[in-house]
């Protein structure tokens, strides 16, 4: 049985060996040398890339991919708990509400950018019903900003917060949220005292699901922000496309896995082996 | 003395049944009262009725004489101990018991904690948490919790469902002397008939949603007033479609001694319990009787052919029932 | 509940589907400039005879199709091998590469191609962006297989082969079967994810293997052009059902 058991096993874990670990370990090896002369590399082996991730410009990018991901993993958590609370109250239509939160998430996402770019832009929906309406004289500079890219974050990333805290709702004794009215308390001091904290495990789960994907955002930030707001992702791509810098791509990629799988981690350790 | 709680004309009606059915009743202040019935009877409903998790369909609810109909949970000075006790589990004990005082904003919270933690002889256990202790001590935190916020009706669900026999006996003779020193009118709720005649000032027999019978435990167990109180309260059997109770009917291989009404029977199964004996026979018509005997008045075997008799007087009838 | 919370709930599912809807009602503006004039399916037809549109349609459906199939088979038949028995090792491994962002899988499976491509004769192509399809969505296809596993008993199999079938044959005659609205539903879903990738196929793709969304990233950066209106509606009609069909096959 193990040597069938093993053969099982084998096409995955060659795909994860081949595709994975020796891609990890090539970047790995090429964050410490150097950049040729025409965007290629080669030795000398330096750890010139991780000196350079000290520069003041490029701490400033990682303090504001820091901060944009913290301020949409709150606007995240803020506008789905009472999302979830509603789908939690909703009674036999609750599937449907959750059908409506998880269903567009799961379409395109390039596509779902595509059309808020299609709502903000200088000649977009929103501005062109504001000038036709005569509100404004001049289009609003709504997109290609952080308040752009934040939107976009918390747009794209809202169902993770919303899923894991309606099923912590869902698990909440009833009799505790009655013994709280019977106490005295009124409907909002129960949420406030009983219900939020007894969900803090969905809100935390939640919380993790959000701010790792936002951390390593691309093509988000990349649309909404235009070049104006450029995040870790972009950083990325840029040093392996335009800038051809590929020893210094590679060091930041590994300073974002260095902060992602920590994370990536401590969610683990809350739900042992349940994806699906 | 005046009713703390009143029912008048009470209905809950269900889109499938109708749970309670035209209920009035009155608790007098300062009582322990109980709602008895078997599962399905309406008396946990009635609870949530009174406590107010649940509208009435038809009728009214009075605490102290005032209508209480239209108000929310919170706004009843009415305490309930819920079946499995609904600790808040990120709150300590003494978390737990001050919260209701803290909804009201009670002038001396400390010191009230402090009483209660006393009263149900949890001294020393405040910083513990739900999931630390045990059963027993849940429910205490689940009644001090209550009692702290000094309600004037205490509604208890079924709270000795959920222990073992001699627990059970032990915890319901600690609520009955709760309830006698503090005085505060408990409204108990129990499908344990035995429990509900040990400890109850009044027993209310409830089934199907109605009102059965209303009385002390001695008059419901000795004078039912319908044939389902017979039968739930206690052992009953039939015999020529007269009602008796098993410490009634007496077992002799000769007959009576008067013209008492008797009939023969075989032995089932005789059961020796010390200073009594119970035995199990067999009427011609293939119905069972079970009979209580003092030690002295058996044992018998099984097989046996005996006769069994009693005075006419403690026949109890009940006049043919609407379905 | 509330009427706060309903008028909330109201409010986020129009933030949350507001954009699509207007997308996708544009999609039939008959003019190019964003104001109604009126319904037109103009757009539709110029999807449909733009050559690099069909042409990238048609290079994301092979891609998708191929990634699907070798991701679905080697990721069954992983789940199948950790319901046999744990492996610390390669459930890390897969869930590294579910935690991995996408720009770093992109970028170190192009550093790890390049790096390849100096001792073998091999460009960039399709089967580089298929490949890479296959390494980051391998990780979705074990989980939903796997949950579905645990559903079935054990004992199954075992009666198989007490009855006299291999182990082979138990999992193919017994477990296999039961297995096929999982595996269906984990074959959407990849599919989904395959068909819209832009960020990682992006960056390992060759010159003449673009696909559908790297067309539609290149449109989306240029300006409005309502093409891409109609393009992106009929991508999400079609994901949409996909997704709904798996979510029915997951459950049934």
């Amino acid at each position: 049985m193990t040597r069938l058991r093993t053969l099982f096993l084998a096409p995955a874990s060659t795909l994860l060996v081949v595709l994975v670990l020796c891609p990890t370990i090539v970047v790995c090896l090429y964050s410490l040398l150097t950049r040729g002369a025409y965007g290629g590399l080669g030795p000398p082996w330096t750890a010139e890339s991780y000196l350079r991730l000290f520069d003041p410009l490029y701490l400033k990018l990682l303090a504001r991919s820091l901060w944009l991901a913290v301020v949409s993993t709150g606007l995240c958590l803020l506008l789905g708990f009472p999302l979830a609370l509603f789908i939690s109250r909703a009674g036999r239509r609750k599937q449907v509400f959750l059908l409506l939160v998880i269903l567009p998430f799961w379409t395109s996402l390039l596509v779902r950018i595509y059309a808020w770019m299609f709502l903000l832009r200088d000649t977009g929906l929103i501005n062109t019903l504001l000038m036709s309406l005569g509100l404004t004289s001049e289009p609003l500079p709504l997109l290609y900003n952080d308040g752009a890219v934040i939107l976009g974050l918390v747009y794209g990333h809202l169902p993770f917060t919303v899923l894991p805290i309606y099923a912590a709702l869902e698990r909440l004794d009833r009799s505790v949220i009655e013994a709280s009215a019977d106490l005295g308390a009124r409907p909002l001091s129960t949420l406030w005292r009983v219900i939020l904290p007894m969900s803090m495990p969905g809100i935390q789960a939640g919380g993790l699901l959000v701010f790792i994907p936002c951390l390593g955002a691309y093509l988000i930030p990349d649309l909404m922000g235009g070049g104006k707001s450029i995040m870790i992702g972009n950083l990325i791509q840029n040093q392996f496309t335009t800038a051809r810098d590929w020893p210094f791509g590679a060091a930041v990629s590994l300073l974002l896995m260095a902060l992602v799988l920590p994370l990536a981690l401590l969610m683990l350790r809350g739900k042992p082996g349940r994806l699906a | 003395m005046e009713a703390v709680l009143a029912l008048r004309g009470v209905s809950k009606h269900f889109p499938t049944h109708c749970a309670v059915d035209n209920l009035s009743l009155e608790v007098e202040r300062g009582k322990l009262y109980t709602l008895l019935g078997p599962s399905g009877c309406g008396k946990t409903t009635t609870l949530r009725l009174v406590a107010g998790f649940d509208q009435p369909t038809e009728g009214d609810i009075y605490l102290n004489g005032a209508r209480i109909n239209r108000l929310r949970p919170y706004e009843r000075n009415i305490s309930t101990v819920f079946q499995n006790y609904a600790l808040f589990p990120h709150l300590s004990v003494q978390g737990n018991i001050e919260f209701g005082l803290r909804r009201k904003k009670h002038p001396d919270i400390t010191r009230r904690v402090r009483e209660m933690l006393d009263l149900v002889r949890l001294e020393g256990k405040e910083s513990r948490f739900p999931a630390e202790i045990s059963g027993g001590e849940r429910q205490r935190v689940a009644l001090a919790r209550s009692l702290a916020v000094a309600p004037d009706v205490l509604l208890l669900d079924e709270p000795l469902s959920a222990l073992d026999q001699k627990l059970r006996r032990q915890v319901r003779t600690e609520l009955r002397s709760l309830q006698r020193s503090t005085g505060v009118t408990f409204l108990f709720v129990t499908h344990d008939q035995e429990e509900a005649l040990s400890i109850s000032d009044r027993v209310a027999v409830m089934h199907a949603g109605r009102l059965e019978q209303v009385g002390t435990p001695t008059d419901v167990y000795l004078k039912p007033a319908t044939r389902f109180v017979a039968t739930f309260v206690g052992t009953l059997n039939w015999i020529n479609g007269a009602g008796l109770r098993p410490e009634a009917v007496r077992v002799g291989y000769s007959g009576p001694d008067e013209g008492r009404p008797c009939v023969r029977a075989t032995v089932v199964e005789s059961t020796f319990l010390g200073n009594r004996v119970h035995v199990e026979a067999s009427l011609s018509t293939g119905e069972r009787v079970v009979a209580e005997l003092s030690r002295a008045e058996g044992p018998f075997s099984r097989g046996e052919s005996v006769r069994l008799w009693w005075d006419p007087a403690d026949e109890l009838r009940f006049p043919a029932e609407a379905p | 509940m509330s009427r706060w919370l309903k008028l909330y709930a109201v409010l986020i599912f129009t933030f949350l589907h507001l954009p699509l809807l207007a997308l996708a009602v544009f999609s039939f503006n008959s003019s190019r400039f964003t104001l109604w004039e009126g319904f037109s399916l103009a757009w539709y037809k110029a999807l449909f005879s733009d050559p690099q549109l069909s042409e990238a349609a048609l290079n994301s459906l092979l891609v998708a199709v191929a990634a699907t199939s070798l991701a679905v088979s080697a990721g069954t038949l992983c789940a199948y091998g950790l319901w046999k028995r744990r492996s610390g090792l390669v459930e890390g491994g897969l869930y590294l590469s579910l935690a991995t962002p996408e720009i770093v899988m992109g970028i170190s499976l192009l550093a790890f191609y390049q790096g390849l491509f100096r001792f073998l004769d091999v460009r960039l192509g399709m089967h580089t962006v298929i490949l890479a399809h296959v390494t980051f969505s391998i990780a979705y296809v074990v989980f939903v297989v796997m949950a579905r596993l645990r559903t079935l008993d054990p004992a199954l199999e075992e009666a198989a082969m007490d009855l006299g079938a291999t182990e082979l044959e138990a999992f193919w005659r017994v477990t296999v079967p039961s297995l096929t609205p999982g595996v269906a539903a984990a074959a959407l879903l990849v599919f989904t994810l395959s068909f819209d990738d832009y960020v990682i196929t992006s960056l390992v793709a060759g010159v003449d293997s673009e696909t559908l969304p790297m067309v539609i990233y290149a449109m989306a950066r240029r300006g409005t052009n309502p093409v891409v209106n109609a393009v992106s509606t009929l991508v999400v009609v079609l994901l949409g059902a996909f997704i709904l069909a798996a979510e029915r096959l997951r459950r049934a």
